[in-house]
């Protein structure tokens, strides 16, 4: 019958079509080589660091010839995501990265692997970048960049205002000075931008002298008084002294925009836009290290390559996370690529980095190192970041003063996140 | 006495077999499993078996109902519900008055009719990660097109994404822009479906075009009508795409403008670590949506007609 | 024509065009976007037409890795998925629709329910599941969750309903059986539907891509919308090729789309062609 034949020929066709489905994904492997399979997500395919990842897994591979890297680049708004369905699953890559937000959490679930025995020589490596991958005493990661927050300033803004450039001495008093100099010059100039993201007043607040949490991290002090004059004055940078924009004055440009446009005195912001800067702004400009109120405090970003509890090659799989990371021939790739900096300690290295211009003031990044705070952290850390910023978005928005802000965000945090 | 034939389970059932079998799998399964998981305080993060002491890790992590109490003492419940039932109140409306329209210009028996039925569609073709970066753009307030062409006519337009008046206006212009066309096929499916000659004798009988609308064309659209808008109100209870990437992080929109039922869903699973909380919450989410549901299926049999 | 009649037709054209431009003008700029290069992408004012157009975005893209094996694997999901779906719904609604059985409306309802839960937190479960069935990392595993959909059973239901009775009856008085009947006489009434159901699916298993990323671990096993996806970076997003592959990506829908129009053209449409 014709129907019988046409429903036939469509079974034929849905098993052909479905055949390729049934491929699994092979895992053997040659006798005497493993694969390691890797996945990140700092590296995006078709930029510099792509490139310079491939040629790193493309060294470790020739120095270690039993030994075939599977790289997996995946975007980083759903990093994350397929991140946790592959440790809820058992799958993870032996090697992935995380970064600083997210390694509390995961080591704490038991996710990663102890790598404390298995790195060998970590003399290299800058050791508070080492340490905050370091848990309970247990060491399960190796951080494999390093960001840091800094002043631009528009050099050709202050020779017009005829001011000094700012120096590693400068607080934030020297800030706003500066400023009103600059915004004479012209109404639609500003003066200075750093907004009060959890980021930033995490280290604003160590720069008043006051800290989120107490040191041993068991307790949240949000509400110090120290905390709260540093949100005030952070906040009054746009309602008081009136230094810099708000959203409305902005209209929707961002700030590296507006640094770029020339409109901008000075911008507190990552060192991961050397490259974008550096190609995009017709006008010179440098870099100082970031000025605090009573004392300096700066950032500290980092991501880091960990070893999955589960990976059947923990030792070979710490070897690779600690070469990409931290080898010579890893490094000066990264640096070359201007993917961000790298977190050692070799001279050659630091002076490749420091080699390179604008900004001139390369220096100012490394000196920075010497003020590290690291951020508050908890294994609830995306939430505790959002109730954060939440508060201090009705500070900046002017809807509640910065005291009772931060009281009720206190209260919140004690309620909601257990450290 | 022909009907004697279509009746039964024993009859019905090799039909209903390959979907039950699927539906039952990959859906019905899922759902008991994130009703377990919704009364265990598992963060989501570390590993877990189905086949392998499944039972003992829900025993061990259990809750109860500690999470749906947190859940609805949270003021953020209300706020992300209330948020979503805005979204549906301008999104609903506007969306039944668009697709319908698309849906009569397309079956006219115009000429270009076939182009435009193309044309509304490229919409819903495209990704949602394609489209909400180009609405993300269009909306820019300095650099977007549209903005700029309201300068033109002299008005100044809104901050879009970045104000918290208009942030969840934004996301249903873009909303209706991706679904018209495809709320528009479905209808225009039903268009197709009603006899015609019902239209010739009201013709014939000197029936205005409103009037044939009114009293052939709607009824016997009601079925369809009634899928569309029970369909785009579960839709709507469940946006979430467009509003990750048109506001992405941290607190969704200027001052949680766009936070909604799903993206608290999608951070408590994925960000907050916190996935037995986020499954009570889904939970909470699908009575409402019943509800809602149930209200609308009450309207079925006053509003619906079936005879043809 | 009337004079009437040319003022209806200018304000049909009127409406018709004010909508199709709203449809329309945001891919003027996807298009605008793929051609451009570098500083072209942030420059203002808006450049609509490129200075300097180029199909450097095109050729990058295409030497992604895996790229064209992604396109491949995209291809054999959505198509598997839209024959096992329409088959399978069909059926479903059938049933629903035209055979009365006991329990029919409650089946409906937990079909209905099903529909009602965010798909996000089934997300985890869903995995769970596939993973302890060993399916992770294959097609396969796309496949299934695509083509099992609840509200096609739904929509195909309702379409059914308002088919009448009178073509079964026929049929069964003609002595065929009820198989027999469903795939010959009923089913090609519901063209339309299935037309319209076999795009919606065909969209859903080409675009997703939350269920590719977690579900599949090879990158031999890739579907399109991962490719995409990862040109968007932590800092920087690759704009251009990102909108040239969401261009491209369009094209094999719009295809099935044009292709199933013919299905709809000759809906059901008993009393003659209109003018």
């Amino acid at each position: 019958m014709k129907t019988t034949r046409n429903v036939l020929s469509l079974a034929l066709v849905l098993i052909l079509v479905m055949l390729p489905a049934f491929s699994a994904g092979s895992k053997e492997t040659t006798l005497g080589t493993v694969t390691l399979k890797l996945e990140q997500f700092s590296g995006s395919e078709a930029t510099l660091s792509g490139a310079a990842l491939k040629n790193m897994i493309a060294e470790f591979e020739k120095q270690n010839p039993t030994i075939k890297v599977q790289l997996q680049t995946i975007g980083y708004d759903d990093y994350f995501t397929q991140l946790q369905s592959k440790v809820v699953g058992g799958n993870a890559a032996d090697v992935f990265e995380l970064n600083y937000e997210n390694f509390v959490a995961y080591a704490s679930e038991g996710a990663l692997a102890d790598v404390t025995k298995l790195l060998g020589d970590t003399s290299g490596f800058n050791k508070t970048a080492l340490n905050a991958f370091n848990y309970q005493g247990v060491q399960y990661g190796v951080p494999n960049s390093f960001s840091n927050v800094v002043l631009f300033y528009n050099k050709a803004l202050f020779d017009r205002a005829d001011l000094a450039y700012p120096t590693s001495e400068w607080t934030w008093k020297d800030v706003e000075a500066a400023s009103k100099k600059i915004m004479a010059l012209d109404k639609n100039i500003w003066g200075f931008y750093r907004p009060l993201s959890f980021h930033e007043f995490y280290k604003g607040a160590a720069q008043n002298g006051g800290s989120l949490m107490n040191a041993e991290r068991t307790a949240f002090t949000v509400n110090l008084p120290q905390n709260v004059e540093a949100a005030s004055l952070m906040a009054g940078w746009q309602t008081d002294s009136k230094i810099m924009p708000t959203e409305a004055d902005m209209a929707g440009m961002g700030d590296w925009d507006l640094f770029k446009s020339g409109r901008l005195g000075m911008l507190v912001t990552g060192i991961w836009a050397f490259g974008d800067f550096t190609a995009n702004c017709p006008f010179e400009w440098d870099i100082a290290i970031e000025p605090g109120n009573v004392q300096k405090a700066t950032h500290f970003f980092s991501n880091s390559y960990v070893v999955s509890a589960t990976s059947k090659y923990p030792s070979e799989s710490a070897s690779l996370a600690r070469f990409l990371a931290g080898s010579k021939e890893a490094t000066k790739l990264r640096v070359e690529a201007s993917w961000e900096l790298p977190p050692v300690t070799y001279p050659e290295i630091i002076e490749s980095y420091l080699s390179i211009t604008p900004p001139e003031n390369r220096q100012a990044v490394f000196a920075s190192l010497d003020y590290l705070v690291t951020p508050p952290v908890s294994a609830q850390q995306a939430q505790m970041q959002a109730i954060i910023q939440s508060y201090l978005d009705q500070i900046a928005f002017g809807r509640m003063s910065a005291k009772a802000a931060l009281d009720a965000c206190q209260k919140e945090l004690e309620a909601k996140i257990s450290l | 006495m022909s009907i004697q034939g279509r009746r039964g389970i024993r009859v019905a059932l090799p039909y209903l077999l390959p979907s039950l079998f699927g539906a039952l799998l990959f859906a019905i399964l899922p759902i008991v499993i994130s009703l377990f998981l919704s009364v265990t305080s598992w963060s989501g993060m570390s590993r877990v078996s189905l086949t392998d002491g499944f039972l003992k890790f829900v025993a061990k992590n259990f809750v109860g109902l500690d999470n749906a109490k947190a859940i609805l003492s949270d003021g953020e419940f209300y706020r992300a519900l209330s948020h979503n039932l805005y979204f549906i109140a301008l999104y609903l409306p506007l969306m039944l008055i668009l697709s319908m329209t698309c849906a009569l210009i397309i079956n006219a028996p115009k000429k270009g009719a076939n182009v435009y039925r193309v044309v509304y569609y490229l919409p819903v073709l495209t990704s949602w990660v394609a489209g909400s970066l180009i609405w993300k753009w269009l909306l820019s307030p300095v650099y977007g097109p549209i903005n700029n062409a309201l300068e033109l006519f002299g008005i100044q337009g809104p901050m879009w994404l970045q104000s918290e008046i208009w942030a969840m206006p934004s996301i249903v212009l873009a909303s209706i822009w991706k679904d018209m066309g495809f709320y528009a096929m479905i209808l225009f499916g039903g268009l197709k479906s009603i006899n015609t000659q019902y239209y010739e004798a009201a013709h014939i009988d000197g029936a205005s075009k409103v009037q044939s609308f009114m009293h052939i064309t709607l009824p016997l659209l009601s079925s369809v009508l009634f899928y569309v808008s029970m369909l785009s109100m579960i839709n709507a209870f469940q946006l979430f795409p467009q509003v990750m990437v048109m506001t992405k992080d941290g607190n969704a929109g200027p001052n949680g403008a766009t936070m909604v039922m799903v993206e608290r869903i999608y951070k408590y699973a994925f960000r907050y670590g916190k996935m037995g909380y986020a499954s009570a919450y889904s939970w909470i989410l699908f009575v409402i949506i019943l509800f809602c549901t149930y209200i609308q299926k009450r309207g079925e049999k006053r509003w619906v007609r079936y005879d043809v | 024509m009337t004079y009437k009649n040319a003022i209806k037709t200018a304000f049909y054209h009127l409406v018709a065009i004010c909508l199709g431009v709203v449809a329309v003008v945001p891919f003027l700029w996807m298009i605008s976007t793929s051609l451009k290069s570098g500083g072209a992408l942030l420059a203002v004012p808006i450049e609509w037409v490129p200075k300097n157009p180029t199909l450097q975005a095109y050729e990058k893209l295409f030497a992604l890795t895996g790229m064209l094996r992604s396109i491949g694997n995209s291809l054999v999901v959505t198509a598997s998925a839209v024959v096992v779906a329409i088959l399978s719904s069909s059926m479903a609604a059938f049933a629903f629709s035209k055979i009365r059985f006991k329990g029919s409306g409650v089946l409906f309802m937990i079909f209905l329910a099903s529909m009602m839960l965010p798909s996000h937190v089934l997300f985890i479960p869903l995995y769970l599941i596939m993973n302890d069935l060993g399916l992770v990392d294959t097609l396969f595993a796309l496949i299934l969750p695509y083509s099992f959909k609840a509200f096609a059973v739904f929509m195909l239901r309702q379409q059914m309903m308002n088919i009448s009775d009178a073509y079964l009856d026929a049929a069964a008085i003609d002595g065929a059986s009820l198989f027999r009947s469903f795939i010959t006489i009923f089913l090609p009434l519901c063209k339309t539907a299935l037309a319209t159901l076999a795009i919606i699916i065909a969209m859903e298993a080409w675009n997703d891509y939350l269920l590719p990323l977690v579900l599949m671990t090879s990158p031999k096993n890739y579907t399109l919308p991962i490719i995409l996806n990862a040109l968007s970076g932590q800092f920087k997003t690759s704009y251009d090729l990102l909108m040239a592959g969401s261009l491209i990506s369009v094209i094999p829908l719009l295809i099935i789309y044009i292709g199933a129009q013919r299905y709809f053209a000759s809906g059901l449409q008993i009393g003659g062609v209109k003018g």
